[in-house]
C-alpha cells in the first residue's frame, strides 16, 4: 500500500485541479478515476469511427483565469484564445441570423441600429452587474458560523464594489437580481431573435425557463466567466474539451500527483468521525490524512461515506439537492458539413443557436415541468470539425448539440422517448439547415439518463445540482458542506456541485484545494 | 347522468366519512369506558390529542395512591414506534444517545434523541422487545425524522400509538396485585426488565418500569384486549387499593423522582421557536446518556465540540427551597438580585417533606456557582401577591429514593 498525504477522488477536471495545487504544495497526492480516462464530462471521445467530439461540454467559456495561471496551463498545451473568440449566432428559420462578435456581442451582426446600440447598452449593463458578483465564484461562500479577517474583508470588497456603481445603478442591481430574464429583456430589447439567444443563455443547463423567477442569475453567471481575459468569451478548444483536460492533466503530473484510472471507489473509510482513506472495488484499501471528493455531493454523501457517519438533518439535506438534468447532448457524424442558411464562415466555426424568441425558448421549456420533452426543441451547436479536421475523417463534420428540455425524469421513460426526441431533434435542425438529414452517418443522442450512466452525474446534471438562487454560495451543495470542507472532519468537496458551480472552470477545485491548504488539511 | 350523479355522492360520503377525525376533538383511548365511569370531577386535559384524566377525584388522594396503594394510570396516548429489522439496532445507535448495543432483549433504557446541532428533540424509553424488534416511547412525535434517518438502514418503523393501549400500575401493592391477577412469573422481572404474558388469547408486554420512583409496572396490550386487562388488574386489585389516577397525581410523583417532562421542564428543538431555548442533552441532565465513545450519532460532533469549548449555557438543577410554598414558575436570583434561571416544576413534597422544584439555570450559576441561590415567589392571596425571597439550595436528584422501587424480589404488601 503506497501513502499519500491526500486522495482525490474523481479525475473530472476539478479534480485534476484541486490534486495539482495541492500537490504543489508539497502534497503527495493520488487521484483516483473511475473510467479508463480522466476529464470526466470534459473529455473529447470518437463516437462514430473516425468522428471524435467533446462529451458534454463543447464550448471553453469559464476557465478560470486563476487557475490557468497557478497551473501555467499555457505551457502545458491550452490553446490560448485568437481574437476576440468565436461568434454566437442566433439563427432564424425564415429571416437573416443575428450574430453576435467578439466577446459576448462586442459587435452586432443583423440588427438594426437602434436594436444594437439598445444591446451594447444591456450587455455593458450586465457585465457590470456580474463583475460585482465574478470575484465571488474564487472564493469560498460566506461562512455564517463566522469568518476570518480575510474572507470579511474580500466580503466587504464586494459591497464596496455595489456602492461604487453609484446610487442608481446599485439599485438597478438589486431590483433586477432576482429577476426572471425574460421581464428584463423585453425592458430593454426589441429583436425576438437576440433576445430568444439570452433567454437562452440565461436558461443553459438548468430547469428553467425564461419566464421562471431568478432566471436571470443563469446569465450572470454566464457572464462572470471570461477566456483569454475577456469577460464573456468563447472558444471551441481544438481536438475537443479533452485538449483543455489534456493540458491540466499534465500539470497535475508535472506537479507530481499519481493518476490512477479504472480505480473505482466504492467507500470512504471512516474512523471515529474522520475520513481515513478509500476502499476500493476489488477491495484494495488506500490511506491518507486528506480524502477530497470531485464527485458527485449525493454519491460522495450517500454512497461512499454512507448515512451512518452523518446526521440525519445532513443526511435529509443532500438527498434534498435538485439535481435532475434537463438537456441533453447531441452528436452528428456527417458526410459534409451542413450549411446553415447566411451564416458565414466565421459563424458555422462557431456557436449556433436555433431559439428564434423567448416565447419559443419557453415553450420549449412548458413540457418538461410534466415530465415531457420539447417538441420543438432549442439547442446551442458546434462543428468543432470545421476549425479542427482532425476530428472528422476527410470531407465529414461533427456536429456537437447542447439540446434542451430534456427531463431526466422523462414521463414515457427515456427507453421509449430517446427515438422519438431524437427525430423532434434532428426535425428542428432540419428547419434550420435543410438538407442536414440526408447526411447523417451517424447519431448519438445522449439523454440525461445516459450522461448519468456513462459519466457518474446522477440525475445527468452537469452542474451536479441546479444551478439556482436556492443551491449557491453558502447552499451549494448544502449547508454545512458549503465551504469545501465537510461534516467529516478529513474530508472535502472539490466537484461542481460545490460553489461556484458547473461549466469548465476549475474553480470549485482551485478553491477547495486553498482552502484545504489553509486548513492544513 | 343519475347514475354518475349517485356515484359521485357515494364517493363524496365515503370521502367526508373519511375525514370524520375532526369532529372528535379529543379522542377516547381503548381504556375510556373504564375511565369516564370512574371519573367524578370532569377534570380532562389534552394529552397528545387524546382525552386524558387530570384527575379523577381527588388529586390528594390519587398521589398517596401511588405512594401507599396502587395507582393505574392510563398511559395510550404516549406516542409509540415500532422499529425492527436487520439494522434496528445500527439505525437506534445512530438516532439517540446511549449505546443501543448495550441494551439487552427483553431490556428497556430511558434515553433522549437530537438534532444535528445537538439540541435535545425529544427524551423517551426504549424496549428492546428482540434481538431486531424495538418500541421506543415518546412524548412528541418523531415519524418524519425516524424515517429520514433510516435511509441507509434496512429497518421498518412504524407508529403503533393507537393500536397499542398502555396501562402503568404503580405503587407498592402493584406486584401483588399482577400476581393475584395470574401473571406468573412477573416477581422475576427487575427494574428495566421486560417480558410477555398470555392474556385472552393475546400476549401483554409487562416490563417493570415507571415514571413515579416507586416500585411499579407498565403494561403493553393490543387496543382490542384492553379493556379486559384493564378489568383483569382492577378485579385483582380490589382488596390492595387500586386507584385510577390522572397526571396531576402523577406529576407530583415524577417530581419527587427528579424526572424531567419534554416542553415542561425543557423545550424541545422542534417546539422551540426561540433561537436561545433549545437545548442539549449536558444542560438539561441527561449528559450522561451520551457516549461519545460508540460511534456516530446524531448530533455527535456539536455536543464533542460543545463540550470541548466549554459552550454549555445553561444547567437544569433540583432545588430544595426554604418554607412549604411551591415556587411554581419562580425566577432564581443570585445574591438577590442578579437573574439565573427559572423553575419549572416545584411542589411541596408528601414523601420527602421537603419543597422541592426543578430549575433551569444559566450556567456558570448552578454550575461552578452553586451558594447564595434564592427563588422569588409570588403567591397569589386573596387578589393580591404574596411576595416571598425564599433561600435554595441545590440537592441531587432523585428527591426521594425507595428502596422497594428496585427490591428483589419485589414487596409484598
Amino acid at each position: 500500500m503506497t501513502s499519500s498525504d491526500a486522495i482525490v477522488i474523481g479525475g473530472g477536471h476539478n479534480g485534476l485541479v484541486c490534486a495539482a495545487l495541492l500537490a504543489r504544495s508539497g502534497r503527495k497526492v493520488t487521484l483516483l478515476e473511475a473510467a479508463s480516462e480522466t476529464g470526466g464530462a470534459a473529455r473529447s471521445e470518437e463516437f462514430a469511427p473516425g468522428f471524435r467530439v467533446s462529451s458534454v461540454a463543447h464550448v471553453l467559456n469559464r476557465l478560470h483565469p486563476e487557475v490557468v495561471a497557478a497551473l501555467d496551463l499555457e505551457k502545458h498545451g491550452l490553446q490560448a484564445l485568437t481574437g476576440g473568440g468565436v461568434p454566437s449566432t442566433a439563427l432564424s428559420e425564415k429571416g437573416e441570423p443575428l450574430t453576435m462578435r467578439g466577446a459576448y456581442g462586442e459587435v452586432l451582426v443583423g440588427a438594426s441600429v437602434a436594436e444594437q446600440a439598445a444591446c451594447q447598452e444591456l450587455r455593458a449593463q450586465l457585465f457590470r452587474y456580474a463583475g460585482i458578483l465574478k470575484p465571488m465564484l474564487s472564493r469560498r461562500p460566506p461562512d455564517l458560523n463566522g469568518m476570518a479577517l480575510g474572507e470579511t474583508l474580500a466580503l466587504g470588497q464586494v459591497a464596496l464594489a455595489l456602492k461604487r456603481l453609484g446610487k442608481e445603478d446599485m439599485r438597478d442591481f438589486l431590483r433586477v437580481i432576482l429577476m426572471n430574464v425574460a421581464d428584463l429583456l423585453d425592458e430593454q430589447l426589441e429583436d425576438d431573435r437576440l433576445k430568444g439567444l439570452l433567454a437562452f443563455d440565461a436558461t443553459l443547463g438548468s430547469h428553467l425557463g425564461p419566464r421562471s423567477p431568478t432566471s436571470l442569475l443563469g446569465l450572470y453567471y454566464r457572464l462572470a466567466g471570461e477566456t483569454g481575459g475577456m469577460s464573456g468569451a468563447q472558444m471551441v478548444p481544438k481536438g475537443g474539451m479533452g485538449s483543455v483536460v489534456a493540458a491540466i492533466q499534465s500539470a497535475a503530473r508535472a506537479a507530481g500527483v499519481a493518476i490512477r484510472t479504472d480505480a473505482v471507489v466504492e467507500k470512504i473509510m471512516v474512523e471515529k468521525g474522520r475520513a481515513v482513506g478509500v476502499v476500493l472495488a476489488g477491495g484494495e484499501a488506500l490511506r491518507a490524512a486528506t480524502i477530497v471528493s470531485g464527485v458527485n455531493p449525493a454519491t460522495t454523501f450517500l454512497d461512499l461515506v454512507g448515512p451512518r457517519d452523518l446526521d440525519t438533518g445532513f443526511v435529509r439535506k443532500v438527498s434534498h439537492i435538485r439535481m435532475k438534468g434537463d438537456a441533453a447532448k447531441l452528436h452528428l457524424a456527417l458526410d459534409r458539413p451542413p450549411e446553415f442558411p447566411g451564416v458565414d464562415a466565421a459563424g458555422h466555426r462557431g456557436r449556433l443557436v436555433i431559439a428564434p424568441s423567448t416565447n419559443h425558448v419557453e415553450r420549449a421549456f412548458n413540457p418538461s415541468k410534466y415530465g415531457e420533452f420539447s417538441p420543438e426543441p432549442v439547442m446551442e451547436i458546434t462543428l468543432p470539425s470545421l476549425a479542427d479536421p482532425s476530428l472528422a475523417p476527410d470531407g465529414g463534420c461533427v456536429l456537437s448539440a447542447v439540446v434542451q428540455y430534456a427531463p431526466y425524469a422523462l414521463k414515457e421513460g427515456w427507453t421509449k422517448g430517446k427515438p422519438k426526441f431524437q427525430k423532434a431533434i434532428l426535425a428542428q435542425l432540419e428547419k434550420f439547415a435543410p438538407g442536414i438529414g440526408k447526411s447523417v452517418r451517424h447519431a448519438e443522442l445522449l439523454t440525461p439518463a445516459d450522461i448519468e450512466s456513462r459519466y457518474r452525474m446522477p440525475g445527468g446534471h452537469w452542474h451536479h445540482g441546479e444551478l439556482q438562487a436556492d443551491q449557491m454560495l453558502m447552499s451549494r451543495p448544502v449547508f454545512g458542506a458549503d465551504g469545501y470542507d465537510t461534516p467529516v472532519a478529513g474530508l472535502y468537496l472539490c466537484g461542481a456541485g460545490s460553489h461556484p458551480g458547473g461549466g469548465v472552470s476549475g474553480a470549485p477545485g482551485m478553491n477547495a484545494a486553498r482552502r484545504i491548504i489553509a486548513m492544513k488539511g | 347522468m343519475a347514475k354518475a350523479a349517485k356515484k359521485t355522492d357515494a364517493a363524496l360520503a365515503a370521502r367526508l366519512k373519511r375525514q370524520d377525525h375532526f369532529r372528535t376533538l379529543r379522542l377516547g383511548t381503548p381504556f375510556q369506558p373504564r375511565i369516564d365511569a370512574l371519573m367524578q370531577v370532569s377534570d380532562w386535559y389534552d394529552w397528545a390529542g387524546y382525552r386524558a384524566p387530570h384527575s379523577l377525584y381527588d388529586e390528594e388522594l390519587e398521589y398517596f395512591a401511588i405512594r401507599s396503594q396502587a395507582a393505574l394510570f392510563d398511559i395510550s396516548p404516549m406516542v409509540k414506534y415500532r422499529i425492527e429489522g436487520k439494522d434496528s439496532e445500527a439505525f437506534l445507535n445512530r438516532v439517540t444517545l446511549r449505546d443501543v448495543r448495550k441494551l439487552k432483549p427483553g431490556r428497556v433504557h430511558y434515553t433522549a434523541w437530537c438534532d444535528d446541532e445537538g439540541h435535545v428533540l425529544d427524551d423517551g424509553t426504549l424496549f428492546r422487545l428482540s434481538a431486531q424488534t424495538f418500541r421506543l416511547c415518546s412524548q412528541e412525535r418523531h415519524l418524519p425524522w425516524l424515517l429520514d434517518s433510516a435511509i441507509g438502514y434496512e429497518v421498518a418503523i412504524a407508529e403503533e400509538t393507537e393500536e397499542i393501549a398502555g396501562l402503568a400500575l404503580q405503587g407498592p401493592t402493584s406486584f401483588a396485585i399482577l400476581r393475584e391477577a395470574g401473571f406468573a412469573g412477573v416477581e422475576k422481572l427487575k427494574v428495566f426488565d421486560i417480558a410477555e404474558f398470555r392474556h385472552e388469547g393475546g400476549e401483554v408486554t409487562i416490563s417493570r418500569t415507571g415514571f413515579t420512583g416507586d416500585l411499579g409496572y407498565e403494561l403493553f396490550v393490543p387496543a382490542k384486549l384492553a379493556l379486559s386487562l384493564w378489568d383483569r388488574v382492577w378485579k385483582a386489585g380490589e382488596v390492595r387499593g387500586i386507584r385510577a389516577i390522572g397526571y396531576a397525581a402523577l406529576n407530583r410523583a415524577r417530581l419527587e423522582a427528579g424526572l424531567i417532562v419534554a416542553n415542561a421542564d425543557f423545550s424541545t428543538a422542534e417546539h422551540a421557536l426561540r433561537a436561545d431555548r433549545v437545548r442539549m442533552p449536558d444542560e438539561i441532565g441527561l449528559g450522561f446518556m451520551v457516549d461519545l465513545e460508540k460511534g456516530h450519532f446524531n448530533g455527535h460532533n456539536a455536543i464533542a465540540k460543545a463540550r470541548a469549548k466549554g459552550t454549555m449555557r445553561h444547567v437544569l438543577v433540583g432545588l430544595e427551597i426554604e418554607g412549604n410554598i411551591p415556587a411554581e414558575q419562580a425566577i432564581v436570583y443570585h445574591r438577590k438580585t442578579r437573574e439565573v434561571g427559572l423553575v419549572s416544576a416545584a411542589i411541596w413534597s408528601p414523601t420527602a417533606k421537603r419543597n422541592i422544584a426543578l430549575a433551569s439555570l444559566s450556567r456558570p450559576y448552578g454550575d461552578t456557582v452553586t451558594d447564595n441561590l434564592w427563588v422569588e415567589i409570588y403567591a397569589m392571596r386573596e387578589l393580591k401577591y404574596e411576595r416571598m425571597m425564599k433561600r435554595a439550595k441545590i440537592v441531587p436528584r432523585p428527591f426521594i429514593k425507595l428502596a422497594r422501587r428496585t427490591a428483589n424480589p419485589p414487596g409484598d404488601f
